[in-house]
């Protein structure tokens, strides 16, 4: 009985499992298959790898730009907010927090509405990537002071604060070699999926994005309707390089930063 | 400089980029909203409306159904990996949880390979039955789509809740005599519970607004983000995208503030 269930959850697990991952192994395939449709046999090619780079190398290097620059401006906001609001506590941080937090809560469509009736006549600012930036950013921002506070509270860096003014040290100093150093954990955490959040951003991005303004995200929404699957397929395969990297160091790290409940 | 003024530079930032970039366009979201011809009425159509009411049900039938169903497979597979060493555990928790950070888009190409026209469903039934399955391109292919990456976010939840689990509360029962069925039902899923609200609140969320998906898809799917995203390119009608945007937010914000009242903090993430 025991060995029967087992195995009968053995092979339901084994069933999801494949429902995840088959999918992803056939686009694997079929972005450096000669013809998917006559399968494997047509033989392998970097053929349709390469007619990606040519199509959509602008778009690819587009979102490095952007998800480099998300994570900047969320390290520059994000660390020192975090920061001032753990150090502050009390019921003003709190609905601080529930305001940045938010946008989690909020589809990325609303957002993206919300921005373009009240920035879309700025012209100048509409057409540059600057536009998706503010997105991105209002996006993952959250991830960021999240992670970051999380690990303020696991370290009592109140303590450790409290101890370096007491040596004297002024509060930009105490920031730089104190705070700073003892929340890397949290910000390499944050860092990590801020820049996986940004380069896969679509719901926003969509929206947001002018023809010269072009996303990966995007340019896959463009391949999947107009491209023969190899090549849709090959453009999801550069993405999947792209993001399983950032995925496997997300998982080494999760023990760190893991968003605990704060406080 | 004091640590007051120091802690007010450091917030300074924050402010000016969340007020300029969230509070106010969501302000103006509201404003625009009611801005239409029937002006605050709208707000009242998205219920009274048969045509919008119809796709908001259909989007809330469909959130629900995505909810149950992961839960229900999240957690026989994650109670089963949490209560399991064998070889190749770890391989397949990393397969489980490996589509976390996939975006809508790519998942949408996912169902396709899978359920598509040129999709391996389609191959294998139309080799044994002779009859072609194509699912992708209806709601069914969205509740895939939907359940696709809900899974690896409610497993991980449910993992984790697993782990923290007193195992002398299950000793304690069957000491007592309940049987492995017993303790399943009396013992080991009220003690989930934290952990399907809050997983379970997430997964509906996301279903609600999701939009990548849908895109990918088809966009005939009759879907509120689909909805929205028609009004406002195709139709030009923005006063209802406003509204209707600011309906799907409230709900899926009131879903997830109800739900960490219930079961504490949650962690939303994107769709």
């Amino acid at each position: 009985m025991r060995r029967l269930m087992f195995t009968a959850q053995l092979a339901f697990t084994l069933l999801v499992a494949a429902f995840l991952i088959v999918p992803a192994l056939l686009s694997m395939l079929a972005g450096v298959t000669a013809n998917y449709f006559r399968g494997i046999r047509s033989g392998l090619t970097l053929q349709w790898v390469a007619q990606v780079w040519e199509l959509y190398a602008d778009t690819i290097m587009r979102s490095f730009m952007i998800a480099l620059a998300t994570l900047a401006a969320t390290l520059l906001i994000g660390v020192p907010a975090a920061y001032a609001l753990y150090v502050r506590g009390g019921r003003l941080a709190r609905t601080v927090e529930e305001i940045v937090t938010l946008p989690l809560a909020i589809p990325g469509l609303a957002l993206a509405l919300a921005l373009l009736l009240t920035y879309g006549g700025f012209s100048d600012f509409r057409r540059s990537w600057l536009f998706i930036l503010v997105g991105h950013v209002i996006f993952t921002l959250p991830f960021m002071v999240r992670s970051v506070i999380a690990v303020f509270a696991a370290i009592d860096v109140r303590t450790l604060d409290e101890g370096a003014a007491s040596l004297g040290a002024s509060p930009w100093r105490r920031f730089r070699d104190v705070i700073v150093p003892n929340a890397r954990p949290g910000i390499l955490a944050g860092a990590l999926m801020v820049v996986t959040l940004s380069l896969g951003e679509f719901n926003l991005t969509w929206m947001l994005h002018t023809p010269l303004t072009k996303t990966l995200p995007v340019g896959l929404a463009d391949s999947y309707a107009s491209m023969r699957l190899e090549v849709a397929s090959a453009y999801t395969l550069v993405f999947f390089v792209m993001i399983i990297p950032l995925l496997v160091a997300m998982q080494v790290f999760a023990g760190w930063g893991a968003p605990r409940p704060a406080r | 400089m004091t640590l007051k003024s120091f802690l007010n530079l450091c917030l300074l930032p924050l402010a000016v980029a969340v007020i300029a970039f969230f509070v106010l366009p969501m302000a103006k979201l509201v404003a625009v909203g009611a801005s239409g011809k029937s002006g605050l009425a709208a707000y009242a159509a998205i219920l009274l409306d048969p045509r919008y009411r119809g796709t908001l049900v259909n989007t809330v039938l469909l959130a629900a159904a995505v909810t149950l169903t992961t839960l229900a497979i999240a957690t026989v597979a994650g109670l089963f990996l949490q209560r399991h060493r064998f070889p190749g555990r770890a391989v397949l928790v990393a397969f489980l949880t490996f589509p976390l950070a996939f975006p809508g888009v790519v998942v949408g190409f996912m169902i396709i390979l899978l359920a598509g026209r040129q999709g391996l469903i389609g191959d294998v039934t139309l080799r044994l039955f002779g009859a072609k399955q194509v699912w992708a391109y209806s709601m069914l292919g969205l509740f895939l789509g939907y359940l696709y990456f809900s899974i690896p976010r409610v497993i991980l939840t449910i993992m984790a809740a697993v782990e923290k689990l007193d195992p002398s509360l299950e000793e304690a029962a069957r000491a007592l005599g309940a049987g492995p069925w017993a303790v399943q039902r009396d013992v080991i899923l009220p003690a989930l519970r934290p952990a399907f609200i809050a997983s379970g609140a997430i997964a509906f969320a996301t279903a609600m607004g999701a939009f990548g998906t849908a895109f990918t898809l088809a966009t005939d799917i009759d879907v509120l983000p689909m909805l929205i995203y028609t009004e406002f390119t195709l139709s030009a009608n923005i006063a209802t995208a406003a509204a209707l945007s600011v309906g799907l937010g409230l709900v899926a914000w009131a879903i997830l503030a109800l739900a960490r009242s219930v079961a504490g903090n949650t962690v939303a993430a994107a769709g």
